[in-house]
Parts: C-alpha cells; structure tokens; sequence
C-alpha cells in the first residue's frame, strides 16, 4: 500500500477495519469522533456491525456482549467516555473476552477540555475499574504506530483473552500524517472454545464475570495474575533513541515521548549525551530496560502531558539508584521541545539528589512560571 | 426403597416432563416465587420452536442472576440493566441467533432504563421477558420503580408516599409508543388461565425476533412472597388484586406484521 496523508483517527479506524473488525459500538466525544464517524460509513459497507449506542455505558456493553461471541469488536473514546466505560470494562476483564478499546486522552478531570493530554495513564495502566485485574495498554507516538499498534492489538486481546486499550491523545487523533495501511484482511471468524455462539453440536457455554463462591474467585484472581505475568514475560515493547552512550535518560510515552525525542536530538546537536527510552506498551511497563539503564546513567527525566504518572513506574523501575526529575504539561498543553531542551540542560547542569520529590521540585518551578 | 411402575414410564404414557431446554438443576427460587413458571414457559417455547441450539440468554443482575444455570442453552451474564445493550452486541454479530433477556423491574425499568429504552427505539431484533413483582427481590425487598403507591418495601417502611417517592412506572406502555417495536404486551402469572396466555405471549415474542419484525417484550406480573411478607397462595390473589389495576393486562404494542403472524 501507498502512504497517504491520513488523519490519526481515521487511520486507527481503517486500521481496525483491515485487521478484521467485525464490530463497532461507540458514542461521540471530542476529540475521537472521527473514528466514529469514519466506522460508521466503513462497516455497514462491508456487511459489519456497527451502531451508535445511546452512551459509552451502553456501548461497552454491546462490547461485552460481542466479545463473548469471540468476534473481532472495539470500542472507542475519550477521557471522560472512557471513565463511563470503566464498569463494563471490569465484567469484560472479568469474564476474560477479548476487546479493543481506543482512548483517545483529552484534558481532565470531570469536563475538562478537549485539548490533548495524558491524564487517564492511572486509570489505564492501574485498573480504573473495580477488582484485580490489568489491561495491556498501548501508547502510539506516530499515526504510522497508531496503525501498527491498532492492527497488533486484536492479535494481543486474543492471544491472552485481554482488553487492549490504544492510550492514544488529542493530538495524535487529530494530526495528519503520511503513513501506510496494512491490506484489509478477510474477517476470519475463529472456532473459540470458550465463545458464547449458540451451543450449536456441543454442550452449552456460560459466560459470566460472577463467582459467587469466594474460593472460585481466588482461583480466578490468580489465574488473571497468572496470565498478565505471561504478558510481561512476552509483550513488552519500548524505543529507544541514542540511548549507548547516554549518560541522561528522558522518558516519555505518546505525544510527549515524541516531543521529548525533538528534545534529545537537539541536545546531542549541543553534545550533551543524552537518550530517550519510549514504552510502546505502558502496561506491561519496560521495568527491565529501566532497571538495567538505572545501573549506567546518571539521571532520569520523565516527561508527561499530567501531573507525574508514569513517573511512578519509573521510580519503581530506577528504585533510587540515580535521581529521577520530572517536566509535566497538563490540562491539555502539549510541551514545546525548547521547554523539554531547558528541563534536560538543567538537570545536565545542576546536582540531583534521589531523595528529593521529583513532583514537589517540578510544581514550584511551575508555579514560578504559570500565573 | 419402592418399586417403580416401570408400566407408568413408557413413552406413550407421558403427558409431562421436563422441556429439553431446560436443566436438571433446582432453582435457588423461594417457594411460591412464579420465576419458575416464567423460566419454564420460556424453556417449552424454545423446545417447540426448535431453537435451543441456536439460542443465546443474557441474565441480569437480581434475582433471576442464575438464570443460565436453568436454561440448557448458551448463555451470558450482564451487569445490572445492561442486558439489552449485551444481547445487541450479540445479536448484531450472530444476527440468526435468537438472543432475549430475563430481567427483572430494578434491572430494567430503574438501571437499566437507557438500555431498555434505546433497544427498543433502535428496533433491536431481540426478545425481552420482564419480570415484574414490584419489589427488589436479591437485595431483600426494597422499594422498586414498579412499586405500588402504598406498598411498605424496607426502603418505604410507610408504604409509598408518591409524593416524595413518585410513581409507579409502567413500562409496557412507555415501550409500546415505539416505533422500533414490534411486540409489547404484559400478562400475569397469578392464575393458570393466565400463565397459558403467558406462553401464548411468550412464543409470539420469539416469533416476532425469529421473523425479523422488531423488538418484543413480554412483561409478566409476578410474585414475591418472601419479600411482600406473605404466602406463596395470598401472593397471587396479591397480584390479582392490587397489582392488575395498576399493571392492566393487554396488548400495547402489536405491529401489523406480527398481529398477522400464524404459527
């Protein structure tokens, strides 16, 4: 296939539909309409299910359901749509029924905005919904990552009967860029033999989230820890950039690890020897890279469009071997490489300690500069 | 240990056994609780249709929670109020499935009124049996949205005051002014004149999903003995008396198409 000029939106849809989606439930919301709306041309012209459902509860719900037919099914999103979801996201992930779901992150809490931004990482990486369970969770950077990643995603829902969430952002959804397809694939309905499709020559299936017996439960709760240890065995994904010789570490998911990247090159253009390592998948977390990284360089910066999430991971990851500092842009602002450049000069510069806060040092900074 | 009559047994002597869609399980129902008789009317009709292989439950959340132990079919189970969405991401899929739900009136007409609401606006082709007994009945009796003016739940221990606790809602009416349905009619099973006009209903409802002529709902007015304090045999008199004026029974909903269904 070509590269085109392509929306980000548009591009995930249309990945979603070359990769075998059979089915589509959604709702609107700035700013991932256009997955919507894109969807709702693309599948009824190829004979798929799609509808608009009357809100995001009920549209994960219709998710649910076809999930547990064993079809290919997603939803999308944005923040506070996604927060919506968070109840049928908990009896998808308890019943163990493969879905994708985009979040297309717009400025929050509550209303917020609908600017790009990248608060929901807490509620995507740890949960959001009740009980124990994980979600894999995927951050593109690119609208070419954003089609790969979408495309990857049905492969990893199925493969470990998981949700797979697309953290993508406001900024990635709306931007055009060049960037290839994959060929549509045939819709290749699998023989599941957990799937709930009429109990057609075979015994009945039951598919359920509920274990009343505490004991089933348990075992249920290990089985799900079970599996997402597998998941970190064999799924993490992360980019690295100069990262050799670096002495200073940036690290940055999504839009503001590509922003970040910017940042690095021009300050190896000034000499400084610095890297940028990207988690592709936020969850499972690149503990291991960090953790080997930790033991060779001199210092981290995390760089975040909110207030210091992933920062956390990183923490745990570097476990106080060497400082840790953060830049945030929250509320929907996407940080200018020049502010990411200043953030690395400074920590290149001035002596770090590990046990100072990393979020109290950045926000007096901040608040010296935001009125 | 008696001796069976093996003579009674022979096939052309049965007149009664238990449909093939249903289980060899006892319900976790209380005793006068007409769950089973809605469940076993619903099990006959999909014996008589021929469709238990090609059928797929969605159970609510409430009582009827364990409906998937009961029916021998494929089943699943949603959250609260949310059947209706689940069974149209089924049906959507699996369109030549017969897909319906069981659910009862804090499922479907407190949470779960968007669901319910919008998959009959939207003409959903699936099957709803709504099982209406004025109370909640897993929690241990609260007060419901079908709640009678007057009646004492643990949560109207006065009994409904509908000025600060509203009105009763009847669903079947609200649904039948929807252009997406197809069939909505409420019956009671209070008496077995009765319960056979539920299993007419009831086949006619599947029916309808079966020829594609819309959404179908059967609303079908029920007891709650252990809830409303009393016992199985004044728990259907109870529906007789107070809940049929407030719930009439009929016909709200019979689009042309499925009024001239024969079968």
């Amino acid at each position: 296939m070509a590269r085109q000029l392509i929306k980000g939106n548009e591009a995930m849809a249309e990945a979603a539909v070359r990769a075998g989606l059979e089915a589509y439930f959604g709702y609107p919301i700035t700013p991932q309409s256009e997955i919507l709306e894109h969807l709702s041309r693309r599948l009824p012209e190829l004979g798929r299910a799609f509808v608009q459902a009357e809100s995001e509860v009920a549209a994960i719900n219709m998710v649910y359901g076809a999930a547990c037919t064993g079809a290919r099914v997603m939803s999308s999103s944005s923040s506070p749509g996604v927060s919506l979801m968070m109840e049928g996201i908990s009896y998808i992930a308890g019943t163990e029924v493969p879905c994708v779901l985009i979040n297309v992150m717009r400025g929050g809490p509550g209303l917020g905005n609908i600017a790009p931004a990248q608060g929901d990482y807490f509620q995507a990486v740890y949960g959001g919904g009740h009980g124990d369970y994980k979600v894999i969770a995927l951050a593109p950077s690119t609208v070419q990552e954003a089609i790969d990643l979408t495309v990857l995603s049905f492969d990893l829902a199925e493969k470990y009967r998981s949700i797979v969430m697309i953290l993508a952002d406001g900024s990635l959804g709306q931007m055009m860029e060049p960037a290839e397809l994959p060929e549509l694939r045939p819709v290749v309905r699998k023989e599941w033999d957990w799937a709930v499709t009429g109990a057609i020559g075979r015994p009945r299936r039951i598919l359920s989230s509920i274990y009343l017996e505490p004991h089933d439960e348990e075992i249920t709760n290990l089985r799900l820890l079970k599996r997402w240890f597998e998941i970190e065995q064999n799924e993490v994904r992360y980019k690295e950039y100069y990262l050799d010789d670096a002495e200073f570490v940036v690290v940055g998911f999504g839009t503001s690890g590509r922003v970040a990247l910017s940042a690095v090159r021009e300050a190896r253009q000034m000499g400084l020897k610095v890297g940028l390592l990207r988690p592709v998948t936020v969850s499972p977390f690149p503990f291991a890279a960090l953790d080997e990284l930790s033991r060779r360089v001199q210092g981290f910066l995390v760089v975040e469009m909110n207030t210091g999430q992933m920062l956390n991971d990183v923490l745990l990851g570097v476990k106080g071997r060497v400082p840790v500092e953060f830049y945030g842009r929250p509320g929907g602002i996407v940080p200018f490489a020049d502010d990411i450049l200043a953030e690395i000069q400074r920590m290149v510069s001035s002596p770090l300690s590990v046990v100072s806060d990393p979020r109290k040092a950045w926000l007096e900074r901040m608040l010296a500069v935001v009125r | 240990m008696a001796t069976v009559d093996v003579e009674i047994v022979k096939p052309e002597n049965q007149v009664y056994c238990r449909p093939r869609s249903f289980t060899d399980f006892s319900t976790h129902y209380c005793p006068g609780c007409t769950h089973g008789v809605a469940h076993r009317l619903i099990a006959e009709v999909l014996d008589e249709m021929g469709v238990q292989e090609k059928t797929i439950g969605v159970a609510p959340v409430g009582c009827s929670v364990f409906a998937y132990n009961y029916f021998d079919v494929d089943f699943v189970e949603a959250a609260h109020g949310r059947a209706p969405a689940m069974a149209t991401g089924i049906k959507r899929v699996l369109p030549d499935r017969v897909v319906f739900t069981y659910q009862g009136d804090g499922d479907l007409a407190s949470i779960g009124m968007s669901e319910i609401m919008h998959a009959a606006g939207r003409g959903e082709n699936i099957t709803v049996i709504f099982i209406n007994n004025a109370i909640y009945g897993m929690t241990g009796g609260q007060m419901a949205p079908t709640t009678l003016p007057g009646q004492k739940t643990t949560s109207s221990p006065l009994g409904r005051d509908v000025e600060l606790q509203g009105y009763p809602l009847r669903m079947s009416e609200m649904i039948a002014k929807m252009d997406g349905a197809g069939y909505v009619v409420r019956r009671s099973l209070h008496d077995p004149a009765n319960i056979r006009k539920a299993k007419k209903a009831i086949r006619t409802a599947f029916e309808t999903q079966v020829r594609g002529l819309g959404f179908s709902m059967v609303e079908l007015l029920s007891t709650c003995p252990t809830n409303w304090g009393i016992s199985p045999v004044e728990a259907l008199k109870w529906v007789e008396t107070n809940m049929v004026p407030v719930f009439p029974l009929g016909d709200f909903k019979v689009s042309s198409a499925v009024g001239d269904l024969r079968f």
